[in-house]
């Protein structure tokens, strides 16, 4: 860990100014896990810029009838809130899957996006990173990389972005708003994170002294046929060996529109329109379903310890989907498999 | 009389625990304390070629950069640094010299004003080093391992392997059905709550007092006086509590030896805490490959067995326990043969944890056991039923007892045994595979020679001292219960002082030895104390009590009482101020002397279901019934907290637990607990825990055994059987995660 400046961001111009004088500096929110990360060394900023004191914590409606999230919204906030828990049930469902109570009373909503690839070598600064120093090498294509990724990997870099809130936000169409020296703009949610190309160092496609300031839900939740269902090696507090959110909307037994969107595969949530079109117009049946998989999972490839992930991926996405169709959504609170 | 033992009497010092007042090794303050904070190697084996501190050092508020080129002097021959129950070999001398062992190993030690600084200062010391090839591969080792000798009598050392029995080859060749397989435990951390941390109190004239985190207290004050070449007499260690350690506090740990280099160096006192990724660089389970075969007879009793053990241990020191010869005290067998050989890892030496050995050797031999009933279509229970051992084969004698055929009994009933389909996948609940599995368990009842004071006073008090360690058992609670019994004093009046290397001798608290040990402990010296009340009692003029002998009376509601008569009796009271004393001091060792003619082991029968998701794997833990054969319960509520912490640790050990090494690096990479897996509420569901009645008036005056360890044997085997039940996949190394499901 190493020394660093403090100080607090009077509003989000404010925020922005100071970042981008000092682009060594970070935004603090929840530092959930900003703060393992220098503990470890690995994020060394020269200052922490202090948002959470920014007026940024409303839930509000919007004028198209969705909802607009405010970046500081905690994440328990977010998963209990009545709108949320009525309109938006994957949402809710999602949050609840990831981390612990206490973790999710401190994580900001903009802060859940911007969270960092568990990737051990990432974690450990005596082992090559190209994330962490880019052009070092990646230590876990040759090593341990069972929780790592199946689709979009590069020859750089084979890290999965943890985040579960993140999945239900790209299978709703969610949007991102920020803010930044080049002024406001908004971020369709599946291009806020970025596959790691060549470039495993960038997570997002935040450019410098950008912040988030809000997430804006549209206003179809899907709340009929959902479900999040979360495969992971214990039963809670353990990031997704392979997640799926799913939602459904049918028409008698057929599929008239679907959302499906998988974690713990890539380097950033993963969707995938073809398979969504797979879907549409189909039955809702195991055969559909097993179909869209396939085809959600045409490019996927394992490394030596994450093979599995592939078949367990095509079978989690075959019972999401089940869930959803039934109205059984998968419960954040009994770990038995719905 | 027994008004506290056995009952379920809450911790004494919870409330100390729970508000806040207990200390812990890091929460000791003193004038002026000095912060530390270690640099790890990232290299696995080799030298140090230069260290750069200068940027360390310019930091403000940096007191100091030890290394092995400016530490203070250590003693130099190997036998400084062997503890009291330190493997054969070199220990591991902490910033010594320029060898690196293995990866994260201490390198430096920045000390500073303020912890803040101390672990920036350390951030950029730079190290460069001359890197040797590595090993941490115990799959890549198997074939370059060095065989340890069997002995003709376990006694001469008890971690040998046990000498063989009859013809076990060509008894197996005429067997009517053999099992072979092979199973794999992986290297696992202890991970206690608490981080590792001594606090070193500078005094005057070089004294030091050490608050550390440790089992031992006695153990690392000869350590440290011997290491730094102090007079004993100034050294005091002290622990009062410790959050957790289960065996990986039996040997001092390096940060004391830092902590006191820097303390020596200052002349200042200073506190080192290590980090959570810092707990994986000490002492570990060492992982395990088992070979087991099994040859059984038409009528289902075994013909032989041989257990072959591979077992994980550093390149400097030889780490090992009795792996293989568990069989052959719960298994009726003529002819067997054990194998045991150590593989050198360039790692830190494997360590005790929680039922050394018996956590891994039985759950190999449980699932062994296990296969060949499913082979025999045979109930796993009626299996080992036909099998039962009266007698200890490896010594050739009984038990002082063994109550496993109750726990067989009683876990079984508690369980619904009966009730149990006997064919793989053929029990469902839902979407889920139901599968019931069982084990067996056993460990020692181990016992120790300890020395324990009390001192009674006039107002009917007594404070009890020892220098044993409460480690998180409920060791404190166990010995006021029994000194308030044989004192004859209510609970309340009953001080308890341990933790401190000035009181009297204790070696380690281990084995699950120091509940036996320290109880029999203070029952010999309240003798004394019953004792010399009697004799002060028979001054009194008319007394009542002056022809008996001590044997005569007891100790009971403040009161010396004739055995013979309760209606002569004396009070303590007026016993002590008519012999114008205020206080009663006495006190003695009591040690046991194993006569050799009875071996002494407790027992357990675990029942386990399982219930797993057809499609996708998860395994979910839903009931284990642990019925536990342990001689005399102290305490029901400590007791039961014990074994259910055992059965915990063993849904871990079966689905979770595993030291992950990147072997090109040598280095362990998920060395915190979010990534190192140990159980969480939602994997943890019924538990139920079963004491089964079994006295012994063998094995000690109490008829104690203790309960440390047992809990978590044969737990994993049960729930990795149950597996097997419920889906008909029989996976042999552990963790059981779901892609081995897949396979």
């Amino acid at each position: 860990m190493i020394g660093f400046q403090y100080s607090r961001a009077q509003d989000v111009a404010d925020a922005v100014r100071q970042i981008a004088a000092e682009p060594s500096a970070k935004f603090i929110a929840g530092g959930t896990n900003l703060i393992d990360l220098m503990k470890q060394d690995v994020e060394r900023p020269s200052r922490l810029i202090d948002i959470s004191r920014l007026p940024l914590r409303s839930v509000e409606e919007t004028a198209s009838g969705g909802l607009r999230i405010g970046a500081l919204v905690p994440n328990a906030d977010l998963a209990y809130h009545p709108l949320i828990a009525q309109r938006y049930p994957m949402l809710a469902s999602s949050i609840l899957a990831g981390a612990s109570a206490q973790l999710r009373n401190m994580a900001s909503t903009g802060g859940n996006l911007l969270q960092r690839t568990r990737c051990y070598y990432f974690y450990d600064t005596a082992t090559p990173c190209n994330k962490r120093v880019p052009g070092s090498g990646c230590s876990a294509i040759a090593g341990l990389n069972r929780m790592h990724a199946i689709l979009g990997t590069s020859e750089s870099c084979i890290a999965t972005h943890p985040s579960d809130m993140c999945v239900a936000l790209v299978a709703l169409d969610a949007t991102v708003h920020v803010a930044g020296p080049a002024g406001a703009r908004v971020i369709a949610f599946a291009d806020f994170h970025r596959l790691p190309g060549d470039e495993p160092q960038r997570d997002t496609t935040l450019q410098d002294g950008e912040i988030v300031t809000a997430v804006e839900l549209p206003e179809r939740g899907f709340s009929a046929h959902y479900t999040y269902l979360k495969i992971r090696d214990r039963l809670s507090y353990a990031f997704a060996l392979v997640s799926v959110a799913a939602g459904l909307e049918l028409e008698g037994d057929r599929i008239k529109d679907a959302r499906l969107a998988l974690g713990g595969v890539a380097h950033k949530p993963w969707r995938d329109p073809t398979a969504e079109t797979a879907l549409r117009g189909q039955p809702a049946s195991q055969a559909t379903f097993a179909s869209a998989a396939t085809i959600l999972l045409r490019d996927a490839k394992g490394y030596e310890h994450n093979r599995f992930k592939i078949d367990l991926a095509r079978r989690a996405i075959v019972r999401a989907l089940t869930q959803a169709a039934a109205g059984t959504p998968q419960l954040q609170s009994s770990k038995k498999i719905a | 009389m027994t008004t506290y033992i056995g009952t379920a009497t809450s911790r004494i010092d919870g409330h100390a625990k729970v508000t806040g007042t207990a200390k812990y090794a890091a929460e000791f303050n003193a004038p002026h304390l000095a912060h530390a904070s270690v640099v790890g190697s990232t290299i696995a084996r080799g030298r140090i070629a230069r260290i750069d501190t200068s940027r360390a050092r310019s930091v403000p508020g940096v007191l100091a950069v030890l290394t092995h080129q400016n530490r203070p002097p250590m003693a130099s021959d190997d036998s400084a640094y062997k503890d009291d129950v330190a493997p054969e070999g070199a220990p591991f001398r902490p910033l010594y010299n320029d060898r690196i062992l293995f990866s994260d190993q201490p390198v430096a030690l920045v000390v500073a004003e303020e912890p803040e600084i101390a672990r920036l200062a350390a951030s950029l010391v730079r190290v460069e080093y001359h890197v040797d090839l590595h090993v941490t591969d115990v799959h890549r080792q198997r074939h370059s391992t060095f065989a340890l000798e069997p002995v003709e009598r376990l006694d001469d050392n008890p971690f040998a392997p046990p000498p063989p029995r009859g013809q076990p080859e060509h008894s197996l060749a005429s067997a009517d059905m053999r099992h072979r397989a092979e199973y794999f435990v992986p290297i696992e951390h202890h991970n206690p709550m608490e981080l590792y941390a001594s606090t070193v109190v500078f005094e005057d004239e070089g004294r030091l007092t050490i608050y550390d985190k440790t089992q031992g207290v006695q153990n690392v004050q000869r350590y440290v006086a011997s290491v730094f070449e102090l007079d004993p007499s100034h050294v005091r260690v002290m622990s009062p509590f410790v959050g957790g350690a289960f065996g990986s506090g039996l040997r001092p740990q390096y940060q004391v030896v830092l902590a006191v280099l820097a303390s020596l160096s200052l002349k200042r006192s200073v506190r080192l805490v290590l980090t959570r990724q810092q707990m994986y660089g000490l002492g570990y389970r060492p992982a395990m490959l088992q070979e087991i075969e099994l040859g059984i007879n038409a009528h289902g009793a075994l013909a032989a067995i041989t257990h072959e053990a591979t077992t994980v241990t550093s390149q400097h020191e030889n780490y090992y326990r009795q792996e293989t010869g568990w069989s052959g005290l719960l298994y009726r067998s003529e002819h067997a043969r054990y194998a045991h050989k150590l593989a050198r890892l360039d790692l830190a030496t494997s360590c005790d944890m929680r039922a050394p050995s018996a956590a891994t050797a039985v759950y190999a031999l449980e699932c062994a056991m296990d296969e060949l009933a499913v082979a025999l279509k045979l109930d796993p229970l009626e299996l080992r039923l036909r099998c039962y051992s009266e007698r200890d084969q490896h010594n050739d004698r009984p038990y002082s007892s063994k109550g496993l055929r109750d726990c067989y009994r009683r876990g079984a009933e508690a369980f619904g045994w009966s009730e149990r389909s006997p064919e793989p996948r053929s029990m469902r609940d839902g979407t889920e595979l139901v599968g019931w599995g069982m084990a067996t368990g056993v460990w020692e009842a181990l016992q120790v020679p300890i020395a324990v004071r009390i001192a009674l006073t006039a107002n009917g008090h007594a404070e009890i001292a020892c220098a044993t360690s409460d480690i998180g058992t409920g060791t404190y609670t166990i010995m006021a219960q029994v000194a308030a019994d044989m004192l004859g004093l209510p609970l309340d009046n009953i001080t308890v002082r341990i933790g401190d290397s000035t009181l009297p001798q204790s070696p380690v608290e281990g084995g699950s030895w120091i509940a036996a040990s320290v109880s029999n402990g203070i029952a010999t010296t309240a003798q004394a104390i019953r004792a010399e009340l009697l004799h002060l009692a028979k001054a009194v003029p008319g007394s009542p009590l002056r022809d008996l002998a001590p044997d005569d009376v007891v100790l009971l509601d403040g009161r010396l009482v004739s055995k013979r008569d309760a209606a002569h009796a004396v009070s303590i009271a007026d016993v002590m101020r008519h012999g114008g004393v205020d206080r009663i001091e006495q006190e003695k060792t009591a040690s046991f002397h194993h006569t050799g003619a009875h071996s002494h082991n407790t027992h357990s029968a675990v029942f386990a279901e399982v219930k797993v998701d057809e499609q996708i794997g998860i395994i979910r833990v839903t009931r284990v019934v642990s019925a536990v054969a342990g001689g005399r319960i102290l305490n029901a509520k400590t007791a039961r907290s014990q074994i259910m912490g055992g059965v915990v640790w063993g849904i871990g050990m079966a689905l979770h637990e595993e030291t992950l090494i990147d072997h090109t690096f040598g280095r362990i990479m998920n060395a915190d607990i979010a990534e190192y897996h140990v159980p969480v509420n939602a994997d943890v569901h019924d538990i139920e825990v079963i004491f089964v009645d079994e006295p012994d008036g063998i094995v000690n005056p109490l008829g104690i055994k203790g309960l440390g360890e047992i809990g978590i044997v044969g737990v994993a085997a049960a729930i990795a059987n149950a597996v097997h039940h419920a889906t008909g996949k029989r996976v042999r190394d552990l963790p059981i995660t779901l892609d081995k499901l897949q396979r």
